[in-house]
Formats: structure tokens, C-alpha cells, sequence
């Protein structure tokens, strides 16, 4: 059986330790030693450790003494191990591969010495740096004379100074042996580095496919849903809601509608909604408690001035508050025409930044979808939304008698830093009023 | 003259910068009561206390943010990115605010820090310890970047650094730390900011260089000068602002450039000198500008013989060396 010697080195112990202190031998020479056994104890600044072999053996000799300290990759010791059927003991080493490539490809000729090169590989002999080409100009050398020394017989900067320098400047000598210049770069002419003259491959990624018909699917996130999505969640963050409802007896204002509605249309080209109404109805409330018509600002609360009513119109993609600005200078007809306007705009997708800016307070139809009762989110940053839900025949108790009536409900969320209970109250007791109060004296104009 | 570790050379000048400036002060994670992961930083605590050494969390925007605030209000904070791989998280500061406050302001603020983080493999550190991330902030102008290759070069830099009026970034070789060993004079000397260095002159090759794998460079130029190839070797030590006209002269000397780092070869520095010498010499080239860097691979392998693959060392710079000498 054949055996190798292998060379135990000290191994890097840890991170930026350059050398290490053989502190005590486990073996000495002539023991066998397992894969892995501890042969030596080694010291350095950062671990004390046990040095396990990296080979099954015997150990042959020590190279390293107890105590001494060495850098990292000296051999310290010498282990005979057996080698299974193979014929050498191939010092594997360190032959990199492109040291191996670049011995194959040049027939490392040591020294300046090219005598025999000229015979051999001459494929670079007409191929001239611009540097070679700008000093045989300069010197008026023909280069067809010059000896090259370069790799393929190629003629260097250097063998072009040496050449002027011996003095051979402007004799053309005898023509040169016509010669096929090598055109194909591709050899190794271009590989400079000696990591990369092969791109390393790309590790492949299998990406699982999603399957299809799945229990659930995506749907992208719109401009829209995304405003709407964070107006919604800075609101409920910021604004402590408190939530209070009325009911309004609209049986008057119904009336007055039917008996007008035809006319107004014809006249006005518009719907007179009930919706005109309550506006008017608001408007006037808030007037009387213009508290409603604010903004908290941490140390203080801006009361606005001017009441712009931010209207909320749905479609089927979402919710738009446009606002009708100065609401609080527009009659009945004047506000119909406004909603209409508006909604308009809204459905046809016509809205600009100005229709949407400078609200003060909000107003939800919320009945026209049917809802009876509905608990909205404050349009931040004001102060308060109130709804206006569906309107239904219901039997009511006047003066101890039923009665069928028409009934409403108005739904008011408050922000409860700046409006409390009584507040809110009262101001939709004057709505309530407001609404109660239209019969067939009232004038739209 | 002293001799000393590079790493001794990194602590020293920090010292001696902290004491002749009070307004200079260290922060970093671990600086303080440990040290420092590597022990640069040993000492400075118990000579200067904890308002000057500050062991910060481990929040290397915030290490960043905070040496800028300092240095926009006079200080002049050496920060410490533990190893330069975790200071990725900081770019944004450093790109964003350090190196444009002073052309934001119109020169009226300006933001003298100095960064310390140490570059490069073969310590067995993988992928989050052996990154060179030069190539990352080399683009940017507005910041200035160092990698001394020995001692002296390294306490020069620094506290040229410390005294530079604008940003620095000290890229620290860890590899180096105790691994090289040099004369380190005793007096106060500055490197400058923005000087290349000729480190061996030769007229076969020129190589250029800068960090660890000048050691390489320096090794193989001496064993190939018996071979009859003499070698011109320069040190770039600062990576931004390049030193121009030193990479001309040193190409010119030759003809035959071969440019070496470690940071990989697509995107490295190399490329950057590479085109400034094919703008400016075209006709004084004598072979193609060959370069030597590490591979273009994720990542530095965690496994002994990958990493040895990486790595430059002594024999792959000597090949490089000797093929474009026979080129």
C-alpha cells in the first residue's frame, strides 16, 4: 500500500488572526491519528482551541515546537497517511487555474529571451500598439525590421525604444516575410482578468405559477382607493367619534316637493331633491351654531367663516366630496342646481382640484342607497358629517292619535375634541326644526 | 521610528487627533467600554471619557445621522461602521446629506466627519464581514475616499482626514490590521487627501492599485524582477478624487497598464482609472489596460476554498503580471 505525507497547517482560527502559539502537542511522532482527533493545543488572542486533524494517519513529524508562534498557513506538522489505489501522491496544491491556463498558453519563456518564440507562434506580429505605432513614427523606424519580443512575436513599446536606441533608425532592412495578420481577437488577447475569462453562471430560480381559480384574487389598488384609504384610517386615528341621531318629521317638505318638483324641472332643467332642502336646512343651523363649522388645531379650534358644504356623491369605483363653496349665500333652487352640478361632474369624472377644496362641513345623502341609519367618518379635518337617510311612511303618535307621517332620520358623527353632546344637540334640533318648518309658504327663490 | 501594526497606526492617530482637537470625538458600536470588535478603539475611552467615546446602538443611520448633525454644528466626529457591510444602512445619510450639504447650502454649512469602516475578506468572515463597498459610494461627489495599504499611509490619511473640512470615508483594510507591520514616525505628519504614492518604479509594467492587494503587487514585483520584469507600482490611497495626473505619469512610464482590487471588476475603480487613461493616452498605450479584481459574484464565500478562490493573493497578481509583461 502506497502512502502520502500530508502537511498540517495552522488554520485560521478566527476572523483577522494572522498567527497563532502551538501551546501543547497532543501526539507525539510515530501515534496514529483519526479524522478529527486533537493533535495539538493552539493560543491566540481571541480562542484557545484544540486543533483537529484534518487527516486519518500517522503522525511523522513535528515542524512546530510548544510555544512558538506562527502565521496563519505554516506547515506544523507532517502526517503519513495511505493512499487507495492511486499511483501518486499528487501534491494538489495550489495550481490555480489560471496560473495553469496562462503556463499552457505561453510557453513561459523566462527572461528576455524570445529566440525561439519568433519561430513559434507569430500571430501578433503585424498587430501594433498605438504606442509602437507613434514611436517608430516619430523615430522613422519601419517595423517590418524590428525583432518582436511580445507575445505572438508581437513588436512592444519597449523592443521600439531598444530598436532606436541601437541606432537602426530609417533603414528599412529587408522586407519582412509576407505574414497573414491575425484578425481574430477572440484568442487570449482581451482576457485580462484571471477570475472572469468565463462568466459564472447564474443560479437558476424556479418561481412556483400561480395557479388560477383559487379561492381568492387580487384586485391593484387604485389612486382613488388609496386617498380614499388613507383619509378614511387618518381620520378614525386622529378623531375621537361620537355618534348621536335624530328623527325629523319631513311630511310637509314631501308635500312641498311633489307640488313643485314639475315645474322646477321644466323651469330650472333640474331635480328638486329633498336634498336641496336639507342643505338649506344645515346651512341655516350652522349659522346659529357655527362651532360646527371647525377645525381642531391642537391649542386651539380655527372656526371658518365661510360655510362650504363638501357633498359626498358615490360611484360604483368610490366616494367623492366635492363642495359647493358659500353655501351659506345660495337659496334652495340656487343649491339644487348646485347638486346637480356637482354629481354631474362627478359621474362624468370632471371633477377639478378646486371642486374639491376649501369644505367646512359634510353631507352624506346616505337614504338615496336606502339606508335608514349610518354611522359616517368625519371628512378630516372637520369637525363634523351628518346624513340625511331614506325616507319612509311611518305610523307616528301626534297628540296621542297615529298618524301615517313621513320620516327621516339625520345621523351626525362629531369630533368629540371639539363638540360634546349638548352642542350637537341643539344644532340637530335646529336642523330638525329647519326641515319641519318648510311647507307651502316656503320660497325656493 | 516606531514600528507598529496597522491597526496601533489607525488608534494612534485617532489619539493624537483627539488630543490636539477637542472637538473631535469617536462614536460607533462598541468603541467605547469594548474597544471596538477589533480593538481599534482601545484605550480612548478611559483617556477621554464617554462624552468624546460613545458606544451607540446598533443603528448605523443613526451613527451617521448624528456624526452629520455634530459636524454641521462644529464637531468633528469619527464614526465608526463596525465592518463597512453594515453600512449600508447609513448610504442615504451619507449619500443624501453628508455629501451634498455644502453645494445644497450654497457653502454656508459643511459637514467635516470622517468614517471609519473596515474593508475586505480572507478573514474567514462571509458575506457580512468581507464586503468592499467602495464602488458603492465612489460616484458620489461631495465625498472624499481613503484605503491606505500600510501604517504609515494609514495614520497620515487619518488624521488628514480628521482635519479635512468636508466628508471622508476611511476605508480601514481589516485583513491588514495585524498583518501589517511598519515604520510609523512618532511626529505629526499628514498624508494628503488626494495624492497618489509610487510605491516601486519599473519599466515593463505598470500596475495600479490600492488597499491589501498592493502587498500582493509589491511581493511579486520583487520575484519577477529576477526574471527580468521590473514593475512600476502605484498606490492610488485616495479613491475620490482620483490623482490624475500620477495615474498618466505612471501609465506613461510603460505603456502597459494592470489595474488590481479586490471590490469586484464590473463597477469597481478599475474601470473609472481604466477610462481615464484611454481618454487621455491612447497613443502612448502599448497593450490593452488589463485588470485584476475579484469575481463578480454575490458574495465572498463563507467556505475556505471559495473563499481562497476569491481572494486575490501573491501567485494570481504574479500571473497577471507576468502575462501583461509578455504581452
Amino acid at each position: 500500500m502506497k502512502t502520502t505525507l500530508t502537511e498540517i497547517v495552522m488554520p485560521q482560527l478566527a476572523e483577522s488572526l494572522v498567527s497563532a502559539t502551538i501551546d501543547k502537542w497532543l501526539k507525539k511522532p510515530g501515534d496514529t491519528i483519526d479524522m478529527y482527533e486533537p493533535i495539538c493545543e493552539v493560543l491566540t488572542d481571541k480562542v484557545n482551541a484544540e486543533l483537529p486533524s484534518t487527516i486519518r494517519g500517522t503522525l511523522r513529524k513535528i515542524l512546530v515546537g510548544e510555544g512558538e508562534n506562527v502565521p496563519v498557513g505554516t506547515p506544523i506538522c507532517i502526517i503519513e497517511s495511505e493512499v487507495l489505489g492511486s499511483s501518486e501522491s499528487g501534491d494538489s496544491g495550489d495550481a490555480g487555474t489560471g496560473t495553469a491556463r496562462f503556463a499552457a498558453e505561453t510557453s513561459v519563456a523566462n527572461g528576455q529571451g524570445s529566440v525561439q518564440e519568433e519561430e513559434g507562434d507569430t500571430s501578433m506580429r503585424h498587430r501594433y500598439s498605438p504606442a509602437v505605432q507613434q514611436l517608430a513614427a516619430q523615430h522613422g523606424i519601419v517595423l517590418a525590421s524590428v525583432k518582436g519580443t511580445g507575445l505572438g512575436g508581437r513588436i512592444t513599446r519597449k523592443d521600439v525604444l531598444a530598436y532606436a536606441a541601437s541606432g537602426n533608425t530609417g533603414t528599412p532592412a529587408g522586407a519582412a516575410p509576407a505574414q497573414s495578420i491575425n484578425m481574430d481577437t477572440k484568442e487570449t488577447v482581451r482576457t485580462s482578468g484571471l477570475h472572469l475569462t468565463e462568466s459564472p453562471p447564474f443560479p437558476a430560480i424556479e418561481v412556483e405559477n400561480l395557479q388560477q381559480g383559487r379561492s381568492e384574487y387580487m384586485i391593484d389598488v387604485t389612486p382613488l382607493r388609496n386617498t380614499i384609504a388613507r383619509n378614511m384610517r387618518q381620520s378614525v386615528t386622529e378623531i375621537p367619534h361620537a355618534w348621536t341621531t335624530i328623527e325629523v318629521d319631513v311630511t310637509n317638505l314631501v308635500v312641498l316637493r311633489n307640488k313643485l318638483k314639475d315645474e322646477f324641472m321644466k323651469r330650472e332643467g333640474v331635480n328638486l331633491t329633498y336634498l336641496a332642502f336639507l342643505l338649506k336646512a344645515v346651512v341655516n343651523a350652522i349659522k346659529d351654531y357655527p362651532i360646527m363649522n371647525s377645525v381642531w388645531a391642537v391649542d386651539k379650534i380655527i372656526v371658518k367663516r365661510d360655510i362650504n358644504l363638501s357633498l359626498a356623491v358615490g360611484t360604483e369605483e368610490g366616494v367623492w366630496t366635492p363642495v359647493i363653496k358659500h353655501a351659506d349665500q345660495k337659496n334652495i333652487a340656487g343649491l339644487a342646481r348646485e347638486v346637480d352640478e356637482l354629481a354631474r361632474k362627478t359621474r362624468e369624472g370632471k371633477l377639478t382640484m378646486s371642486d374639491m377644496q376649501g369644505g367646512t362641513f359634510t353631507i352624506n345623502n346616505t337614504g338615496s342607497f336606502g339606508s335608514i341609519l349610518s354611522y359616517p367618518i368625519i371628512n378630516y379635518p372637520q369637525a363634523a358629517i351628518l346624513t340625511f337617510e331614506s325616507i319612509v311612511k311611518r305610523p307616528v303618535v301626534i297628540n296621542d292619535m297615529i298618524a301615517v307621517r313621513s320620516m327621516a332620520n339625520l345621523c351626525l358623527s362629531l369630533d368629540h375634541r371639539i363638540l360634546d353632546g349638548v352642542i350637537c344637540g341643539r344644532f340637530l334640533q335646529r336642523v330638525k326644526d329647519n326641515l319641519e318648518g318648510f311647507d307651502l309658504d316656503t320660497k325656493l327663490y | 521610528m516606531p514600528v507598529m501594526e496597522y491597526i496601533d497606526a489607525i488608534r494612534l492617530a485617532m489619539k493624537e487627533e483627539m488630543e490636539r482637537d477637542e472637538d473631535v470625538f469617536v462614536l460607533g458600536e462598541d468603541v467605547g467600554y469594548k474597544g471596538g470588535v477589533f480593538s481599534t478603539t482601545k484605550g480612548l475611552l478611559e483617556q477621554f471619557g464617554e462624552d468624546r467615546v460613545m458606544d451607540t446602538p446598533l443603528a448605523e443611520s443613526a451613527i451617521a445621522g448624528v456624526a452629520i448633525g455634530a459636524a454641521m454644528y462644529g464637531m468633528k466626529p469619527i464614526a465608526e461602521m463596525q465592518y463597512s457591510d453594515f453600512m449600508f444602512p447609513a448610504t442615504n445619510q451619507i449619500i443624501s446629506e453628508a455629501a451634498k450639504i455644502r453645494y445644497r447650502s450654497n457653502n454656508d454649512w459643511s459637514c467635516p466627519i470622517v468614517i471609519r469602516a473596515p474593508i475586505g475578506g480572507g478573514v474567514f468572515g462571509g458575506l457580512y464581514h468581507s464586503q468592499c463597498p467602495e464602488s458603492v459610494f465612489f460616484g458620489t461627489p461631495g465625498l472624499k475616499i481613503v484605503a491606505p495599504f500600510r501604517a504609515y499611509d494609514a495614520k497620515g490619511l487619518l488624521k488628514a482626514a480628521v482635519r479635512d473640512p468636508d466628508p471622508v470615508l476611511f476605508f480601514e483594510n481589516k485583513k491588514c490590521y495585524k498583518l501589517i507591520v511598519g515604520d510609523v514616525p512618532e511626529d505629526d505628519y499628514t498624508v494628503p487627501i488626494g495624492e497618489a504614492n509610487v510605491l516601486r518604479e519599473g519599466d515593463d509594467i505598470t500596475v495600479i492599485s490600492y488597499s491589501l492587494p498592493l502587498h500582493f503587487i509589491l511581493e511579486a514585483a520583487e520575484e519577477l524582477e529576477e526574471e527580468g520584469i521590473t514593475s512600476h507600482v502605484l498606490d492610488l490611497r485616495t479613491l475620490q478624487p482620483l490623482d490624475k495626473e500620477s495615474i498618466l505619469a505612471a501609465a506613461r512610464r510603460t505603456g502597459k497598464v494592470l489595474i488590481i482590487h479586490e471590490d469586484n471588476k464590473f463597477g469597481g475603480i478599475g474601470g473609472e482609472v481604466s477610462a481615464i487613461i484611454a481618454e487621455e493616452m491612447l497613443f502612448e498605450l502599448d497593450a490593452p489596460i488589463m485588470r485584476l479584481c475579484g469575481p463578480d459574484v454575490p458574495a465572498m464565500p463563507i467556505n475556505p476554498p471559495g473563499e481562497k478562490f476569491f481572494m486575490l493573493n501573491k501567485d494570481k497578481v504574479k500571473e497577471a503580471m507576468r502575462q501583461l509583461a509578455l504581452y
